[in-house]
């Protein structure tokens, strides 16, 4: 077979694979696992992402937060600090 | 048409054939192309597929949280507060929620502890996956934690949540409010903060002022600012996120300084030859916008699928690996996948178009000078 037609034929799979995956996706969202009562009843205000920090593991309820509040030049420790960010009100809404 | 797509095909030969002529550098080339799109994609789906994630868990969350503050930390809220906002017009139900964190000495993880008096779940107290995995549990099993007056207390194991629950209960032990009690040396009539439930959603504002007003040392934390704190998680202005991003821009620039300078001395010659032995400038283009066409779409698409597999399937351990940071106890990351096809589009176009447009115009410059120059340059 020509290198052009083994490429094209390459590419034709990779985009019905690309494709395909919003159906895939689709798919799952339709099959998602009911949540559990329990933890329904619960009403968590947070997702379990970090559980090294306080301020990372319940970032909608920690402390109010301010840059550098520790020291001016203290940077932040925990690395998840650096993905997770506080709820600072407003900031959004500027 | 036939004569057209025969064209396009013998044309397609030839970059295939020089391309793999300089196959180092090509392959390094798409490598490193395909790996900036796979980091790019893949945070993509996380993100979305993550702030979807917390959209629908945090349709749960309470209306409203009031927290009490001394000395701008939390402290514990007396139950007169409760009473107090329950009169307030608009309030449907004031619940006290008895929650807080324990440090376990044995494996250095911290776990959230919570106080439930639900009385359709099973017996006992009920852990997270994570928890039952780190501390080798099983329903039935004794887990033993030390109280706060250095008691030992016994934790029977009514039931584990599943791990597809992880990004809300991987770290988590819900225990009786008697338990709790016992094991934090809690003072009765208090807890750790209100969920308050108001019944027309629009009012909330109006009843978070009424509580500040009547009780300045509380702070209430609306619903909407719950679920807007996910909806600006890993937000550009994040550390890691713009690491990422930076690297994928500093990439971008270097393929395109590459193809903007101009042209090797060897692939000007090829040029230079091409148009002697009889082919058009517009040949030449065509040539070169399949080469910038083969390396940029299939990196693109490999780059897409990839990062689908290693979010949806893999679970993204390169993002769970910074995520995990120096946590113990840390949850797998099984999202269910969403692909929103206008992020996709545009970093298609941010990506793949550019890429193209790099190749073609040095070689047009370079086409369009006489051939016998171009061997000689």
């Amino acid at each position: 077979m020509r290198r052009s037609l083994q490429f094209i034929l390459f590419t034709a799979v990779t985009l019905t694979v690309f494709l395909l995956l919003p159906l895939h996706a689709r798919n799952a969202q339709h099959h998602r696992e009911a949540p559990v009562p329990q933890l329904q009843s619960l009403h968590v205000t947070d997702l379990c992402l970090a559980t090294e920090a306080r301020y990372t593991r319940h970032p909608a309820v920690a402390d109010s937060h301010a840059p550098f509040q520790e020291h001016p030049l203290a940077l932040e420790h925990f690395p998840t600090g650096a993905l997770i960010l506080p709820n600072i009100p407003g900031r959004d809404t500027k | 048409m036939k004569r057209t797509v025969e064209r396009h095909l013998n044309i397609l030969e030839f970059t295939l054939a020089s391309l793999l002529r300089r196959r180092a550098k090509n392959l390094s080339l798409l490598a490193m192309y395909l790996l900036v799109i796979f980091m790019l994609a893949s945070l993509q789906f996380f993100v979305t597929a993550l702030k979807r994630e917390a959209a629908l868990i945090l349709t749960d969350a309470p209306d409203m949280v009031v927290q009490r503050l001394t000395a701008g930390r939390q402290d514990l809220v007396p139950d007169r507060y409760g009473a107090d906002i329950a009169r307030i017009k608009g309030v449907t139900a004031v619940r006290p929620r008895l929650w807080g964190y324990y440090y376990d000495a044995l494996n250095g993880a911290n776990y959230t502890i919570m106080a439930s008096d639900d009385t359709a779940a099973p017996p006992g107290a009920a852990i997270g996956a994570a928890i039952a995995k780190a501390r080798n549990l099983q329903i039935g099993d004794l887990l033993p934690l030390i109280s706060y007056d250095k008691s030992p207390v016994m934790l029977e194991i009514g039931s584990i949540f599943p791990s597809s629950s992880d990004l809300i209960a991987a770290d988590l032990i819900v225990l009786s409010p008697a338990d709790f009690q016992q094991l934090f040396n809690f003072p009765g009539g208090q807890a750790t903060d209100l969920a308050v439930t108001v019944r027309n959603p629009k009012e909330l504002p109006t009843v978070a002022a009424k509580i500040a007003s009547q009780f300045p040392d509380s702070r209430p934390i609306l619903k909407s600012e719950i679920q807007r704190t996910y909806q600006s998680i890993f937000d550009w202005r994040g550390g890691m996120t713009l690491i990422v991003l930076a690297s994928a821009l500093l990439s971008f620039i270097i393929f395109a300084w590459d193809k903007a300078t101009g042209l090797s001395a060897e692939e000007r010659k090829e040029i230079g030859i091409l148009k002697s032995i009889g082919w058009e400038t517009s040949d030449v283009l065509l040539l070169k916008f399949w080469e910038g066409l083969v390396i940029s779409l299939t990196a693109f698409l490999l780059g897409v699928v990839l990062a689908y597999g290693h979010v949806f399937f893999l679970s993204a351990p390169l993002f769970a690996q910074a995520l995990k940071g120096w946590s113990v106890i840390y949850p797998r990351f099984q999202l269910v996948p969403v692909v929103n096809a206008y992020q996709l589009a545009v970093l298609f176009f941010l990506t793949v178009v550019p890429y193209t447009t790099a190749t073609v115009i040095p070689c047009w410059r370079a086409a369009t000078i006489d051939p016998d120059a171009a061997m000689r340059y």
